[in-house]
């Protein structure tokens, strides 16, 4: 484990408030749309109005006459095609040819006012030719054709995964009980309260300078080289604070390319805020998944098999979505045990917005299934299932069937503190009629093995400045969106330099300024540019020790770095201040500045979609929901959560704090009332994009929240830390679902658990029939031949059986 | 981000200059008290007004008048922050207070008035949508276009009254003043609307609603219930406002007004006959709740399945009438 400066740790560990927290409550912090720089243009975006079409003719001839118009885009104009991951290369700027969904871009205007911008889009006049739309996962299947895009799989299936460690059916060959199960998790967007924004400008020497709300500046200044046909070194991107992402602004978009593309024809900067409509349009949020499960058992609850089916609504792009597919099926391993197991995903597009990463990314769905089989598994057992679980966890420092390297496990003493506190053994299945509870676990990354584009570079880098006057700035490129990165950054290298986190200047996210961090995604950050920066720190006070020992004479390992002085631990008069001792360094040594990166440890998995997984360390958490159904009406209120979460080590405990209750909230509007819809029958179009009309709970509708923090310091993370970020989101769903079940004995397999679904039940359960509500069927998908890959305990070696590696296509996939 | 549109903003100073205002920018014109509704609307452009006539400087229109014999008169103006915090109102029609705590959020409860709230436009999820998402499904009658999205077979438009107080004010049977070029005159709150989603109010475009007449406040009692999906805010998908008035422990006359089911607050004449008369028993009770299901026609234009609402109509229904009945046992 990474150590921080003598024994006691003086910042990390204890609560603070966050670096930026008096500019944000101050109203100080510039997010993207505040910026404004003289002669500035303003842009907006015309949309399809079809789910699914062919351009036939652009007319922009009037558009471009209006008095106040500087500019005006079609597809033609910006014909490279770009996507957030390499092998999904299917996006462009404005759409050349086709509409792939309703709020597709096809045309841009720059214009003297946002005024003048938004009357322009009414004069081009956009010909198309309507195709059949395809609506659903079925209607995908079902229709091959008209194709939405002309790679993917098969047809409109964009990518079919078949993965098999071990046979699977000789372990439900063993199984005492098996279950199959169907569930249904519904689509939710992010609902960041910032709605995108971005502003470019070109400098008289061809420099081009974006300001976005982007989680992800790297990525997009590597997109906007790409489109651009410029070299990356002349372009500067700079993430803006986030007002919130949770993985909605992680992919290079549409509206950042359009205004550089406008800043470079118009020699003016140019600036686009997005409408909230746009934001649901831009969207990447949860693929709506359909999911089979099928599990065996032993008498006592232990895993000797698993498969598990994944069919995911893509939506119109790829967006992040071939990582999406093989995340429904990456992490069911982490948690209990499971022998053999068996994936196969598939992830189809479909004429909607697209899906990508939210919050969780590709895991709350298949963990919801999960977890609820596990009640039902638990039951038919007649085992409580907190003690099922806690009987088959995940050794610590071992490996799954499918090689995932699991570190420290602190899963238990989750279980542990939740049964506890919400006095689970006095209370499930004993409540009176309409009350329950119910318990669920997860796990999650902190930070992805792998990168997604194929580098051996690292994944996040820190420059330390230390300057004589005893100033300290830390550059890293990671992205604050509200998280707490930034904060984190300064907190470590305060810990280790002896000074205080406020009196640290960070520079982040800037591609100019920073060295490349990867983005805010994947629960990465902490850890990856936490251990970057406690490299660099370490470095600094690696130079600055020395001198200061020998000015002093004292002994190196007698100098301690605390209060803003470096002195000797035996005699701590003795001593100087920091800024005496940077000077006797840069005395010495010449500019003191160090340099720190992370690069993940090497995954063990050797076969093909290996990739998507791995991470340096898993968090766990645990949690228990307590719920009251009102039987005549359905309507589900959830009264408390008590979650434990295995967070490795606190690097703020209020932070943590936060982001394990802001995931619970999140998880709660997706357990109860968000739902992404369309009016299937009707032109594919979104239900209705507005703040008011997407339901998501308020904070007067969030419940009480007990929170344990466990600490089981992680030999990857700086200080032990792990995620804290999206793990905890996991175990709302399954946890309500399960409570309601013990409340008023329905199973309700589908999210969002709306009333009137409750009432179904309850209704079908008073006639006798099965008081459950969720998908009765799976469709029939033509699954590849699995890619078989023998068990660790089998001796595998992580890699596939030789003779299924005939199959040809794109190299092994990379995407985190 | 979505602008308003440019408009003419005028600032009467009494009640004639508005009218004359109003005369003078013909159907163009609108009048707006806190904006609440209208101001997002025009965002949405759809409602399109060129001048907007503000009311919120009339201080006639701004009061609240106690006269414990002949009831109270809330001036229109009034906003729905200062109805909620009235004492006085809050002991004599406890009903109002409770339904004026639910309309949206405190901040949006500060600047909207009473007389907003009651000229509220009607809802429709095809309808509450910006001008692209419209023109992208082509537009419907309500607003540019030929065509009911929700029936389209039908040749009107079925957009919903969502407004709190509407139900709660007819099963009052409070009055409202009408200021026109023509002078003054009282409607009946059941009078003030239309079945229908586009002509939903009876008064004459330049009428101006002056106040609100509530009964005096002796012998009867009311609630309401309202069904939406968040407890913090919400537009009600189901209004339910139940009046009775006692004869001892008979119920001498009674009136149940649904809200959000209909383009106008919907009285359920049938319901009121079947408490009439009786103590308000379960029977008495189960009737009159199935009574309101029956003729509630909710559309699929609103937030929640048609189904799954008009089945809460019963249980609404139900649940505000046992209340009546339990203070009155109480009391
Ligand atoms: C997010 C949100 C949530 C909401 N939730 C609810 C809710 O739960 N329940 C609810 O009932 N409402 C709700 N509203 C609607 C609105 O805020 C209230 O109904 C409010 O009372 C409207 O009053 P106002 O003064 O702001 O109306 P305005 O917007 O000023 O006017 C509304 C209409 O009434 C007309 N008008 C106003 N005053 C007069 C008058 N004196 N004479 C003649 N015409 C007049 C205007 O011309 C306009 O057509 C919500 C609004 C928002 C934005
Ligand atoms: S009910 Fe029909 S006509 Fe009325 S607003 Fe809705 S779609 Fe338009």
């Amino acid at each position: 484990m990474a150590s921080g400066n003598g024994d006691a740790l003086r910042v990390i560990g204890r609560p603070h408030r966050k670096v930026d927290a008096v500019d944000k409550v101050t109203g100080q912090t510039k997010f993207a749309d505040d910026l404004y720089l003289p002669q500035m243009l303003y842009c907006k975006i015309l949309r399809s109005p079809h789910p699914h079409a062919r351009i036939t003719s652009i007319d922009t001839s009037t558009a471009k006459e209006l008095p106040g118009v500087k500019g005006v885009l079609v597809g033609r104009d910006i014909p490279i095609a770009f996507g957030i991951l390499p092998v999904s290369q299917d996006e462009h700027a404005l759409a050349p040819d086709k509409v792939r969904f309703i709020g597709d871009p096809v045309a841009a205007v720059a214009a003297i006012s946002e005024e003048i911008a938004t009357e322009t889009l009414d004069r081009i006049h956009v010909e198309y030719e309507q195709l059949d739309a395809i609506a659903s996962i079925e209607q995908a299947l079902a229709n091959p054709e008209p194709r939405i895009h002309d790679y993917g799989d098969s047809g409109n299936l964009h990518k079919l995964v078949s993965l098999e460690f071990g046979d699977v059916e000789e372990g439900f060959e063993q199984a005492y009980l098996v279950r199959e199960d169907l569930f249904f998790y519904g689509g939710s967007t992010h609902l960041p309260m910032e709605q995108h924004a971005a502003l470019a400008s070109y400098s008289a020497d061809h420099k081009l300078t974006l300001w976005s709300s982007t989680q992800t500046p790297h990525y997009v200044q590597r997109a906007l080289a790409k489109v651009l046909e410029m070299p990356a070194s002349r372009i500067r991107v700079i993430a803006c604070p986030n007002g919130g992402g949770f993985g909605g602004k992680s992919d290079p978009f549409s509206h950042e390319i359009v205004v550089a593309k406008f800043a470079m024809m118009t020699g003016r900067p140019v600036k686009i805020t997005l409408t909230r409509e746009e934001v649901f349009y831009c969207h990447r949020g949860r693929h709506p998944t359909l999911m089979w499960a099928k599990t065996g058992v032993t008498k006592d609850g232990h895993i000797t098999a698993m498969h598990f089916r994944t069919a995911l609504d893509g939506g119109g792009y790829g967006s992040y979505g071939v990582a999406s597919t093989y995340y429904t099926g990456a992490l069911q391993t982490v948690t209990y045990q499971v022998d053999r197991y068996k994936f196969q995903g598939m992830r189809a597009f479909t004429n909607k917005p697209p899906c990508g990463p939210k919050r969780g990314h590709g895991t709350p769905q298949p963990r919801f299934a999960l977890e609820v089989q596990m009640d039902k598994l638990a039951e038919q057992l007649g085992m409580d299932p907190a003690d099922m679980r806690l009987r088959h966890l995940v050794p610590e420092n071992s490996l799954t069937a499918n090689y995932l390297r699991v570190g420290s496990i602190g899963l238990g003493a989750c279980i542990e503190k939740v049964v506890d506190g919400s006095q689970w053994r006095d209370r499930f299945r004993k409540l009176p009629e309409g009350r329950g509870v119910g318990l669920a676990c997860s796990s999650y990354l902190s930070g992805a093995g792998l990168p997604i584009y194929w580098n051996n570079m690292p994944h996040s880098g820190v420059q330390l400045k230390c300057d004589r006057g005893g100033g300290i700035t830390v550059f890293c490129g990671s992205t604050d969106i509200g998280q707490g990165s930034d904060s984190i950054l300064a907190y470590i290298v305060a810990e280790v330099l002896g000074v205080d986190p406020f009196e640290i200047r960070i520079v982040t996210a800037d591609t100019d300024l920073t060295p490349v961090d990867l983005g805010s995604y994947a629960s990465r950050v902490t850890l990856m540019s936490g251990n970057a920066a406690l490299q660099a720190a370490e470095r600094a006070r690696d130079m600055i020790a020395p001198e200061v020992a020998q000015k002093l004479d004292v002994p190196r390992d007698r100098l301690v770095f605390a209060d803003s002085r470096v002195f000797d631990s035996e005699d701590p008069e003795r001593g100087m201040t920091f800024a005496e001792a940077v000077q006797a360094a840069e005395g010495a040594l010449g500019t003191i500045g160090t340099v720190g990166s992370y690069t993940p440890p090497k995954s063990p998995g050797r076969y093909r979609g290996a990739g998507v997984g791995p991470s340096p360390a898993y968090s766990y958490s645990a949690a228990v929901a307590e719920v009251e159904v009102d039987i005549d009406s359905g309507i589900v209120r959830v009264l408390k959560i008590w979650i434990g979460h295995d967070i490795g080590r606190c690097i703020n405990p209020t932070t943590v704090m936060g982001q394990v209750e802001g995931s619970i909230y999140m998880g709660l509007g997706e357990a109860l009332m968000e739902d992404m819809e369309y009016r299937e029958n009707f032109h594919v179009v979104h239900k209705i994009p507005s703040m008011l009309e997407y339901k998501s709970p308020t904070t007067l509708d969030m419940c009480e929240v007990e929170t344990y923090l466990i600490s089981d310091p992680d030999p990857n993370g700086p200080f032990g830390a792990k995620e804290a970020g999206q793990g905890p989101l996991l175990p709302v769903a399954p946890a309500v679902a399960n409570a309601v079940y013990d409340a008023v004995g329905v199973r309700i397999d589908e999210v969002p658990i709306m009333p009137e679904k409750v009432r179904k039940a309850l209704k079908q359960k008073a006639s006798g029939k099965e008081a459950r509500y969720g998908p009765t069927s799976f469709p029939d998908i033509p699954w590849p031949e699995p890619i078989h890959v023998p068990t660790p305990w089998e001796g595998g070696d992580g890699k596939a059986l030789q003779h299924e590696e005939t199959t040809t296509g794109p190299p092994p996939e990379r995407q985190h | 981000m979505l602008r308003l549109p440019t408009f003419t903003y005028l600032q009467p100073t009494s009640i004639d200059e508005a009218l004359k205002m109003k005369q003078d920018a013909g159907p163009d014109g609108m009048y707006v008290a806190g904006g609440t509704d209208l101001y997002p609307n025009m965002k949405r452009r759809h409602q399109e007004p060129k001048t907007v006539i503000s009311l919120s400087g009339l201080d006639d229109l701004h009061h609240v008048t106690i006269n414990p014999a002949e009831g109270t008169a809330i001036g229109a103006g009034t906003t729905l922050s200062e109805i909620e915090t009235h004492g006085a109102l809050a002991q004599r029609y406890p009903v109002v207070t409770q339904a004026t705590k639910l309309i949206a959020t405190p901040l949006l409860r500060n600047m909207g008035t009473i007389g907003g709230n009651l000229c509220l436009d009607t809802r429709c999820n095809y309808y509450n949508q910006s001008y692209e998402w419209r023109k992208s499904i082509d537009f419907c009658m309500k607003k540019d276009g030929e065509i009911c999205w929700v029936a389209p077979s039908s040749p009107r438009c079925w957009a919903v009254s969502s407004t709190d107080l509407a139900p709660v004010m007819v099963a009052l049977d409070a009055q409202f003043t009408l200021i026109g070029t023509n002078g003054e005159r009282q409607v009946p709150a059941g009078r003030f609307y239309n079945d229908d989603g586009i002509e939903y109010l009876t008064k004459r475009p330049e009428e101006i609603l002056a106040d609100v007449r509530l009964p005096a406040a002796n012998g009867w009692d009311a609630t309401y219930w309202k069904l939406r999906r968040r407890g913090s805010f919400d537009f009600p998908v189901l209004g339910v406002a139940a009046w009775v008035e006692w004869d001892g422990d008979t119920v001498r006359d009674a009136r149940v007004v649904l809200g959000g089911v209909a383009s106008f607050p919907k009285l359920i004449a049938a319901a009121s006959e079947a408490i009439v008369g009786t103590d308000l028993n379960d029977d008495a009770i189960a009737s009159a709740a199935q009574a309101a299901f029956k003729p509630a026609k909710p559309m699929d234009n609103t937030d929640f399945g048609l189904a799954w609402r008009k089945e809460m109509t019963r249980n609404y229904v139900k649940g505000a009438l046992e209340e009546l009945r339990n203070r009155h046992r109480k009391a």
